[in-house]
């Protein structure tokens, strides 16, 4: 090993290293071993055996730190870091993985569009997730925001025979493109404002800057509008709705958490790393958008009658609770972040996967209305999508209460009571459109009689979530604990 | 050392989850040696903990992690064994396992045999996490737990009317006293900022006694609110005498042995806190002793043979609360374990008589049958004189213990026991007389149960006669405070003489001068009218709570409040959101120019922002 490759570095990129190969063969083995359509669902297998790998790289990460008392390791001349904070995300990006990949075999089949690529890209894009989280240098970030970005803008229209898909697709990528080089316009002027990228020296550099300098500003503003344009905030949702209704629902879910959490990771490290030093410029920013987000999210949801739709402008005023958190700022706060994320991705995979179910030959099952009584053809699934309504509405004893509780508390702990009046008020209007779920499937006459496409992966992934959502409202401790362990020091 | 206690609750708990998931498709076989199976488990586990832990002078904690934590105030998810604890494991999956054993031959032919069990093993569950919990707040989940399973079982036979009425009653009457005990949880919350019983009892052991009324009254006052509600006592006794709609082993488990004595374990287990409100220890007592006498007298009138043992249960309940009320604490608990095993082998009893009878319940349509059910006649025989108090068997021991403790207390509250003894002891024996002797009044061929039932009526009865010679009290010296007094042995002699005259009354009354009773009964006319109708207390609740409150909920709550303010509230909030919402929509085009003019403005406001809050110069 020489000096450019360390035996450090190669420890910490093991992860990465496993998804990217992983991936790469998946792409291979599709027409080299398994030919045959009906082989695929050996790739899930193949993709399993991959997380294995890179959940196995995580763990000995975990280990070597825990063992030797360490905060962070770093590595790559400090592009890489290895921390509580890299280490909880990418364990949430492998349980997310898995479970998007093993629901998705029935799925495809239906839809005539079961490939080979599909598996490839899930690995390719986790692997983009896993340097969004644990970059510590612009270059490093970017680089894993952009493949992230790449795969996802493939799996979105992944469809190819459906208008929908594709128009998806499209919107995704050129507004991602628009939102990606006002990104990096960002990230140049702070190149040109320290000379370095890495976020350690630019941090230095903006620190010893006036506050209000306008070159400061102005790449604090790029970089915050490309950002919240990936975290899907208002303004710069728009693309999120049309890019998650027309998205293959398994694609849809994984969108909406693992794209969401690893975005999320990506905006912590840049405004708890360089920025943080000018907190006073960019929170008004933050609040006007985590405001607007609510606001936007929260009322275009109760008009909405297709489901993902509805849990789309939902997700975008989950992201506004989550920036709330950021502006609380205080150690509450940052562990709330850690803790929205992670019980968002769960509830929220959840109530897609239901939808994933509800996916047939003859039916698209996306509407409220094809969830009218559910409760009577199919109970299990009508508990599970209460648990997971429950939670995305933040009604104890779910996940999603917890999750409230602690950006509320930080909130109020910091003294932002205006705000916290806001967040609480649009709990009660979220209540009404996640009910109108239950009601349909609770109350309505039933109209559909045809089985759900439900699959063995389906229902571990529904029962692994399910179990996650209820378990951690009912038994925060563990998980709590594990949340305080992410925070970045 | 860790004796993994958790494992006596889960164990029950596994039970639940196999048969609630996979009890519809296996064989009652599978079901019911499931449901056992795990109880015997974890009544051995509690035999081999507390060989372990012996001699237990101080309680074994063991804690398995923070359940709840927010600010200062820290919820553990921690079990406790101490002596009284270890009584009430014994009890609960002791008398527990040998009614799932019964429940096999009684509920052969019952529908719903698999919910039944998973049900009664989802209720051992809640009741050994509540005597097991070391705090309030644990104590309260199996609290509402056992209530949960409680309404469940009922309301078993759901397409009965009169039985969900019942489960709603019982529900809803326990929710007034679990308000109680919610609200004495606020109040040790706020006093003491803990629920941990190795925090408040300590707390409260420096606080001086309170000579007035004060916080820790109030507190012991609010969970005595509690008890009445699940242990019956007035004026919340209601919902017991109708809960015999449940099953017979439900009401031998959960309405007699375990569950309603839950409130006397409660007050038992927070005596640092009562002996320090000497006021609301009288409460508690005068309550107790009130609940003894008014439930034994409608007792000597009921005819369905579960319903009179139902009163007898509150009746004895009250002895219990009595019994703690009056400083007490081992004696009530000595009388809760006796309690359970005559109490449980009444039950059972008339369940066999039940069973024999195929569902009739009449006491007038009886009679006669201790040819035909020779065991069981001879078991509830011996439930009959352990209960009325006869030397030596075991009410005797626990009945007089509570009694002169009260009469040390205060001389009339012995004379009023003691009497209620005397009732007790006509109104047990009245019906196993009506039951067993003179000639059978029904139709249909009788016959003696199957061993399954009859075993644990063996078992039950060797309790029930042995069950005195326990040394309970002294087992839980450690536990309690040192009673003061002597005892005044003239006084046994009383309580001992007016049971035996119960029972003479009853032998006259019933056997030697049939027709004699109803004569009595005719020439006392308005008097017994009054206790027959059980002095029309249901009727009076009814007129004077159910009523108004149901008629002011449908006027006033319902076409009010709901559907003009609150309904005009929601429809007005969701009819705006949802104009603003086509606002909304309208902004999503679904055209990418649009979409990228958006992003385009939001970055111009973003700078602009930022530049007037960073102050651009």
């Amino acid at each position: 090993m020489s000096q450019y490759y360390t035996s450090t570095d190669h420890f910490v990129l093991i992860p990465a290293l496993m998804l990217a190969l992983f991936g790469c063969a998946v792409l291979l083995f599709d027409f080299l071993i398994f030919p045959h359509p009906k082989q695929r669902k050996w790739l899930i297998v193949f993709l399993i055996i991959g997380e294995i790998f890179t959940g196995a790289g995580l763990w000995r990460q975990q280990s070597f730190l825990s063992s030797y008392g360490l905060n962070e390791l770093t590595a790559f001349n400090g592009t890489l870091t290895i921390d509580g904070f890299a280490l909880f995300f990418n364990w949430l990006f492998v349980l997310l993985s898995v479970l998007v990949a093993i629901v998705s075999y029935r799925y495809l089949e239906i839809e005539n569009e079961h490939h080979g690529e599909y598996y490839g890209l899930i690995l390719l894009a986790q692997c983009g997730m896993f340097f969004m989280a644990t970059g510590t240098d612009l270059i490093t970030l970017f680089l894993g925001l952009e493949l992230t970005a790449l795969s996802f803008y493939v799996m979105v229209g992944f469809l190819r025979t459906q208008k929908r898909s594709n128009e998806a697709a499209m919107k995704y990528l050129l507004l991602g493109a628009f939102s990606s080089g006002l990104l990096v316009y960002g990230f140049s002027l702070f190149y040109g404002l320290s000379g370095s990228t890495k976020i350690v020296d630019v941090a230095d550099a903006l620190a010893a800057r006036e506050p209000g300098d306008p070159l400061v500003v102005l790449a604090m503003a790029a970089v915050a509008v490309g950002v919240l344009f990936k975290v899907s905030a208002a303004p710069f949702h728009m693309w999120a709705p049309d890019a998650y209704e027309g998205a293959p629902t398994t694609i849809t879910a994984f969108l909406a958490t693992g794209s969401k959490a690893a975005s999320f990771a990506f905006l912590m490290r840049i405004f708890l790393g360089p920025l943080e030093s000018a907190r006073p410029t960019w929170e008004p920013l933050l609040i006007g958008a985590a405001v607007l987000s609510l606001f936007i999210g929260n009322i275009a949801a109760v008009t909405q009658t297709n489901v993902k739709r509805l849990l789309a402008y939902s997700s975008i005023s989950h992201a506004g609770y989550i920036l709330l958190g950021l502006i609380a700022g205080n150690e509450t706060g940052l562990i709330g972040v850690a803790v929205y994320v992670a019980v968002y991705a769960f509830m929220t995979l959840g109530a897609f996967l239901v939808l994933v179910a509800l996916r047939r030959r003859d039916l698209i099952g996306e509407d409220i209305e094809d969830l009218a009584g559910l409760m009577e053809s199919s109970p299990g699934y009508a508990v599970l999508m209460l648990i997971f309504m429950l939670s995305l509405a933040g009604i104890p004893p779910t996940a999603g209460f917890i999750g409230k509780y602690y950006i509320l508390l930080a909130l109020i702990q910091t003294g932002h009571y205006t705000l916290a009046v806001i967040a609480a008020v649009f709990v009660a209007v979220a209540i009404y459109y996640y009910f109108r779920i239950v009601r349909a499937m609770f109350v309505s006459e039933r109209k559909e009689t045809a089985p759900l496409a439900s699959t063995f992966g389906i229902k571990v992934a529904l029962a692994v979530s399910g179990v996650l959502t209820l378990g951690i409202g009912i038994y925060p401790d563990p998980f709590l604990r594990m949340a305080g362990f992410s925070l970045i020091r | 050392m860790m004796e993994q206690l958790w494992l006596i609750p889960a164990l029950p708990l596994a039970g639940f989850v196999v048969n609630g998931v996979l009890g519809r498709r296996v064989s009652k076989a599978v079901v019911h040696t499931v449901a056992i199976g795990t109880v015997a488990l974890s009544f051995l586990w509690v035999l081999k903990t507390l060989s372990a832990l012996m001699p237990l002078e101080t309680a074994h904690v063991e804690r398995y992690g923070t359940w709840i934590a927010s600010g200062s105030l820290e919820f553990a998810l921690e079990f406790a064994v101490d002596r009284l604890t270890a009584v009430m494991l014994l009890v609960v999956t002791g008398v527990g396992l040998v009614i799932h054993i019964y429940s096999v031959g009684y509920m052969a032919h019952e529908g719903g045999y698999y919910r039944f069990f998973a049900f009664l093993n989802l209720f051992m569950f809640f009741m050994l996490t509540l005597v097991l919990a070391n705090n309030f707040l644990l104590l309260f989940v199996g609290w509402e737990g056992v209530g949960l399973c409680s309404y469940l079982l009922i309301g078993f036979y759901f397409l009965r009317r009169s039985a969900t009425t019942a489960g709603n009653k019982a529900f809803i009457v326990n929710r007034i006293g679990d308000f109680g005990f919610s609200l004495a949880m606020f109040l040790m919350v706020v006093t003491f900022g803990s629920l941990d019983f190795a925090k408040v009892f300590p707390a409260v052991e420096k606080m001086p006694v309170e000579a007035a009324a004060g916080v820790v009254t109030a507190i012991c006052l609010l969970l005595f609110v509690g008890a009445t509600g699940k242990s019956a006592q007035i004026p919340l006794y209601v919902w017991l005498p109708d809960a015999m709609e449940g099953p017979t082993p439900v009401s031998a488990l959960i309405h007699a042995a375990t569950m309603v004595t839950a409130g006397v374990y409660m007050i038992a287990r927070s005596w640092p806190l009562f002996t320090h409100a000497p006021l609301a220890m009288d409460v508690v007592a005068t309550i107790g002793l009130l609940t003894a006498l008014v439930a034994a007298t409608i007792g000597m009138t009921q005819f369905d043979i579960k319903k009179v043992f139902a009163y007898s249960t509150v009746s004895q309940l009250g002895y219990m609360i009595l019994g703690v009320g009056v400083g007490a604490f081992g004696a009530g608990i000595f009388h809760l374990v006796t309690h359970a095993f005559f109490k449980a082998l009444l039950f059972l009893g008339s369940g066999s008589v039940i069973h024999a009878l195929s569902g009739e319940q009449d006491l007038r349509k009886m009679g006669g049958l201790r040819k035909h059910t020779p065991i069981t006649f001879v078991t509830l025989v011996c439930a009959g004189v352990a209960i009325a108090g006869v030397p030596p068997f075991s009410g005797f021991f626990s009945k007089d213990e509570i009694l002169l403790a009260a009469h040390h207390h205060h001389p009339w509250m012995y004379w009023i026991g003691a009497l209620t003894a005397g009732i007790t002891a006509f109104y047990v024996f009245r019906a196993i007389f009506l039951c067993f002797f003179g000639e059978y009044r029904g139709e249909g061929r009788p016959h003696e149960s199957p061993p399954s039932m009859t075993i644990p009526l063996i078992v039950l009865a060797a309790l029930s006669l042995g069950g005195g010679f326990l040394p309970v009290p002294h087992f839980l010296d450690p536990v309690f405070p040192a009673m003061e007094g002597q005892h005044e042995s003239a006084l046994v002699f009383v309580s001992v003489a007016l049971g035996l005259a119960g029972i003479g009354v009853a032998a006259w009354f019933y056997v030697l001068r049939p027709g004699l009773a109803d004569r009595v009964a005719a020439s006392l006319g308005g008097l017994y009218r009054l206790v027959y109708n059980k002095y029309f207390v249901d009727e009076i609740y009814w007129a004077a709570v159910v009523r108004p409150v149901v008629g002011g909920s449908r006027t006033l709550l319902w076409r009010v409040m709901d559907a003009g303010v609150i309904d005009g509230i929601v429809n007005g909030i969701g009819g705006r959101a949802r104009d603003a919402g086509r606002l909304v929509r309208l902004l999503q085009s679904g055209n990418i120019r649009s979409y990228a003019t958006w992003v385009l403005l939001g970055s111009v406001f973003a700078i602009i922002g930022m530049g007037l809050a960073g102050g651009l110069r």
